[in-house]
């Protein structure tokens, strides 16, 4: 983890994060300046013009000042048209990708994010990208509105249904930052993380043999269950929107409608295809589909479910 | 314009008008503008302290990640109520409504507002609404946020339909009750009070009444709109349907940008009475400020883009919209320069209105400021939908319109009914008030800037820290609020009585008895100075009362 | 009927009746700016599916039938008419022998309303019988192009809400009949039949922009 810029700041991981802050402080500074002008003028004059005894009055009516209201007036409106040009030349770094871009596409939903390179690699939950170059994300949202954040590169976008939209970064450090939901979006909205693994350009490279690669298997199954299911079922015995799968393996369910049912292979497999079909009794018919999941993706969801006694 | 034609008659009507006509019916059924105003007093109070309990219900939860002692769900209802109680049943109808409609004849030396009747209907409609909106908490709750942004809002189960119809119904309040005062302001005007004869606190409801009446109908047909969209699928807004989600944030935004100025352009109007008399000053700058809240109202039309610069509109619209919201700071700028310089060469006290006047000054200030980080569109992107959003309004709404609001209370009310409050724990409260306040909310844009998502149940661990140190303070903010609410409660129990004019002030409200009689002037009142003549030492004192029939 | 009048004093947190008319006045043109906005939202999401849907639009509009809207138009224009006779009367009634003329233009005006309720009643059972129902529960076929619901969920809406202004018209209306029956309004005091009057165009040129936008842009 990179360390903060600054008190105010989070680590500046992104080619534009430095200029965004930059842009911050300038800001800050005059909001601090004109702070002091307004409080130390409020404070100053209470104290010198303080009532000394009950009946003393003003020593002077002022009701205007032509030269200082037009001071006043058109210094602020000349600073704020400068802070004007200041963001909007920032906002143009911001949303302008270059063209030579590696392009990913971003799927948001109810409660997880979906991430795919130009290659097709995913992994769950994990948007890996090399260091160095600029990446654009192609996003759009399977569900309700979301929106991509992420503090460190201090970009943002919010994600639509029946459209899409874009971000771009480029971080030329190897790390890992932290990506938020940043549009309320139901009962797990703040439960919706995700990472971005930047990678030194070599170890990016290999990718196909080490992280895109997919072993069947709980490792696999726990990241799986991270992104995708942690929303809804803990691995603790408490109930969330749908049953813990601590010591789900292996037992006999109810089942809405009356009949019972073994969860065995067949079962979660259901459950993943056809998630209403049969809906543990007492839980919402809340479970929603799972198309990108492969039948390997649902092996290693069952192996890691086995551990969790 | 009109005579003043002198209705002495009915002194069945001279008597002071909380003790004209007892019983329930005889304020359920009143047409006294004064009656209906402290019956929306004491409405908005309750929603204060109900919106303000769901906030430390919040902030209790969030002293560290994960579930502290609610879920998720429960988390979510109780910041949607949160926000609709404190925006629709709260701060809208505050200082207009409750106060306004108090003081707004008083002060123009008329005999009540141009439509009494229409008044009181507005009043009924007010509670009618709010009991819709508390009972959709009964109906399956809301979560959706006080925003309810689609497609979210029109799939998710719950009343949101029965919320949505309540704030349509509290929005007839609020354009009636603009309608009224519009009228009121242009007809009813005692003879010799011109337009910049007219009190502050008039210019500035006037600019609300002017917002009230032309944005809230947009908000009424966007709710119509999301209940279609929910009862009929109608489809305007839901992609699966062939809408535009997007669109539903332009219609929002139009009212709901305005209406933030409906909420602050009554409070510069209290900030604008209560400096003046408590420097026994005239205000500077007294047509900046009268125009300024003109302007205010009209910029605030062009710049709803501001809240959806993410939203996937156009960056020339962005752009647009950023240019148009630094424009809209200078007016308000123009107005706490005005204030500050106000206070020179005055001779200033530090009375309880006072005390939050100058709160007001530095928090509302902070407020302002803030709001130019977020109209910056390159530092926007990083800080929209975090805390430093919440801290910014926080500032400007509480730190303003609350502290506003308040101040005007403890301005108005010995006029209202009649009695003083103790000094001592006014005075105090208002500091515990401003500790808390700051504690709480100038963390938060440390907070935002951090990288903290706005709208959390759960957090990051790197934010608790801070999480908690906000969290105590909306402990001392309770605290606060509890001790000035026991203190002006208390004041009908001591019963010291309260003259006509306690703080020595020059708007005609404070030259009949405290409290009014129904009528509220026995003659209608000549005016022929100002509403800030106060005298300089060494010129002839011609007493506060002065020059008023 | 009454074939005086009964003379009335202006509302005593007036000054004088001139006063107060005034301040009527004033109200009520606030209130028809509120209704404007009130629609303007509906026009805007017209023009926003109009822009994304133009060819749909244009084929979805075709299965209104303008001849019924023409007549509606013709029904509110004349309604719109017999209202200014009907102030009109109002103003020339000296001594109740204008009473007669209120009440009959009064009467025509909230006729021609009715009809229009009538023409607008056969039109929705129409297109309900045909599946053209908002929203949902659309089902009718014969409009080729994505998403025509959004044509006739906005068709509902405009003329709905606007059918719903003609009612409250029609009551607000018979309202000040009863009095005009009465003797309540004379030259010196028609407040009521005033802003009656001005609402009641509103609602006739609301219908005079939907017209063309619902039945003739195909």
């Amino acid at each position: 983890m990179d360390t903060p810029n600054g008190y105010w700041m989070p680590p500046a991981a992104s080619t534009v994060a430095q200029s965004v802050d930059d842009l911050y402080f300038v800001i800050f500074w005059l909001c601090v300046v004109f702070f002091f002008i307004v409080t130390g003028g409020v404070v100053y004059f209470a104290w010198k013009y303080r009532r000394r005894h009950a009946d003393q009055l003003a020593t002077q009516q002022i009701g205007h000042n032509t030269l200082l209201e037009a001071t006043w007036t058109i210094v602020p409106a000349i600073l704020v048209i400068w802070i004007f040009v200041l963001g909007f030349r920032v906002y143009m770094d911001l949303v302008v990708a270059p063209g030579d871009a590696l392009e990913y596409q971003v799927t948001a939903k109810q409660w997880a994010w979906d991430f795919r390179d130009p290659d097709g690699c995913s992994v769950p939950g994990e948007l890996h990208v090399p260091a160095g170059r600029p990446v654009k994300l192609t996003m759009r949202s399977d569900d309700v509105i979301h929106s991509f954040y992420v503090a460190d590169f201090r970009i943002k976008q919010d994600v639509l249904p029946g459209r899409y939209s874009s971000v771009w970064f480029q971080a030329d450090k190897p790390g890992t930052h932290a990506i938020q939901c940043t549009e309320y979006c139901g009962t797990s909205h703040s439960a919706m993380f995700a990472k971005v693994v930047v990678h030194p350009p070599e170890e990016f490279a290999n990718r196909a043999q080490t992280f895109c690669k997919v072993t069947v298997g709980k490792e696999h199954g726990e990241k799986l269950y991270k992104n995708q299911c942690a929303a809804c079922h803990t691995i603790d015995g408490n109930r969330l929107v749908g049953p813990s799968f601590k010591g789900l393996w292996g037992r006999e369910e109810n089942i809405t409608g009356g009949t019972k049912v073994l969860v065995d292979e067949n079962y979660i497999v259901e459950s993943i295809r056809v998630p209403t079909a049969k809906v543990v009794e007492g839980y919402p018919p809340a479970m929603p589909a799972f198309p990108t999941l492969s039948n390997d993706d649902i092996a290693s969801i069952i192996e890691y479910m086995k551990t969790l006694k | 314009m009109n005579d003043h034609a002198a209705h002495a008659h009915d002194d069945a009507h001279d008597v002071p008008f909380l003790e004209d006509g007892k019983g329930w019916k005889s304020w359920l059924f009143t047409l006294d503008h004064k009656r209906i105003g402290i019956m929306y007093l004491w409405f908005v109070l309750i929603a204060f302290a109900a919106g303000g309990v769901f906030a430390l219900l919040l902030r209790l939860e969030l002293m560290a990640p994960g579930k502290q002692y609610i879920e998720a769900d429960t988390y979510n209802r109780f910041f949607t109520l949160h926000g609709a109680i404190m925006v629709f049943l709260f701060i809208i109808p505050a200082i207009p409504s409750a106060m306004g409609n108090f003081v707004l004849p008083l002060m123009l030396g008329a005999k009540d507002v141009a439509f009494p009747r229409l008044n009181l209907l507005s009043f009924w409609i007010y509670g009618i609404g709010s009991i819709m909106a508390l009972s959709s908490i009964v109906f399956g709750g809301v979560e959706t946020g006080w925003t309810f942004y689609t497609p979210y809002s029109t799939n998710t189960s719950g009343a949101v339909v029965m919320m949505t119809l309540s704030v349509f119904v509290l929005g007839f309040s609020s354009i009636l009750t603009g309608l009224n005062f519009i009228v009121t302001i242009h007809k009813m005007r005692a003879p010799g009070m011109s337009f910049f004869r007219m009190p502050l606190f008039v210019w500035a409801t006037y600019a609300t009444s002017i917002l009230q009446v032309m944005a809230t109908p947009v908000l009424g047909i966007t709710l119509l709109l999301l209940v279609a969209e929910r009862t009929l699928g109608i489809g305007i807004f839901d992609p699966a349907l062939g809408g535009d989600p997007v669109l539903y944030q332009h219609f929002f935004w139009f009212y709901s940008h305005p209406a933030v100025y409906i909420m602050i352009l009554p409070g510069m109007g209290v900030i604008s009475e209560i400096i003046t008399v408590f420097s026994r000053k005239t205000i500077f700058g007294y047509r900046a400020i009268a125009y300024s809240s003109l302007g205010i109202a009209i910029i605030s039309f062009l710049v709803w883009g501001h809240h959806m610069f993410l939203s996937g509109q156009s960056a020339y619209a962005g752009m647009v919209f950023s240019f148009l919201t630094f424009l809209v700071a200078i007016p308000s700028a123009i107005k706490v320069f005005n204030w500050t310089a106000t206070l020179y060469k005055g001779s200033i006290s530090f009375d309880a209105p006072m005390m939050w006047t100058l709160s007001f000054m530095v928090l509302f200030t902070i407020g302002g400021l803030t709001g130019l980080f977020l109209g910056a569109l390159g530092i926007d992107v990083h800080l929209h939908d975090t805390y430093f959003v919440v801290a910014h309004f926080h500032y400007v709404m509480m730190g303003g319109t609350v502290i506003a609001f308040y101040a005007g209370l403890h301005y108005w009310w010995p006029k209202m009914f009649g009695v003083m409050y103790r000094e001592g724990p006014a005075r105090f409260s208002a500091i515990i008030v401003f500790i808390g306040f700051n504690a709480t909310f100038f963390t938060q844009f440390i907070l935002g800037t951090r990288g903290m998502p706005r709208r959390y149940y759960n957090y990051l661990d790197q934010y608790q820290p801070l999480h908690q140190f906000s969290t105590f303070g909306s402990w001392i903010i309770g605290l606060g609020f509890i001790i000035m609410t026991v203190n002006l409660l208390a004041s009908f129990k001591q019963r010291v009585k309260a003259p006509a004019n306690p703080w020595g002030a020059r708007t005609l409200e404070w030259s009949i008895p405290s409290p009014p009689i129904t009528h509220n002037f026995h003659k209608t009142p000549v005016v022929t100075e100002g509403p800030y003549d106060f005298p300089v030492e060494g010129q002839a004192v011609s007493g506060a009362e002065g020059k008023h029939a | 009927m009454n074939t005086g009048i009964v003379r009335r004093q202006h509302a005593h947190h007036f000054a004088t009746a001139d006063q107060e008319f005034s301040a009527s006045k004033l109200g009520m043109w606030l209130f028809l700016v509120t209704e404007v906005l009130l629609f303007g939202g509906l026009f805007v999401g017209y023009a926003y599916g109009k822009s994304v849907y133009p060819a749909m639009w244009h084929e979805a509009s075709k299965h209104l039938d303008w001849k019924l809207g023409a007549l509606n138009t013709l029904f509110l224009i004349t309604s719109s008419f017999t209202m200014v006779m009907g102030v009109n009367a109002a103003q020339r009634n000296k001594s109740g022998e204008m009473n007669g003329k209120i009440v009959g233009y009064l009467v025509a005006t909230i006729a021609l309303a009715g009809c229009f309720l009538v023409v607008k009643y056969f039109e929705y059972s129409h297109k309900f019988h045909e599946g053209m129902l908002p929203g949902t529960h659309y089902t009718y076929a014969g409009v080729q192009g994505a998403n025509a619901h959004y044509f006739f969920g906005l068709y509902f809406l405009m003329t709905g809400l606007h059918g719903f202004h003609v009612v409250v018209g029609m009551i607000l209306l018979s309202w000040v009949l009863v009095r005009a029956t009465k003797g309540h309004f004379y030259s010196e005091y028609y407040t009521p039949v005033e802003v009656g009057g001005l609402y009641w165009h509103l609602v006739d040129l609301i219908w005079i922009y939907l017209f063309p936008l619902l039945y003739l842009v195909g």
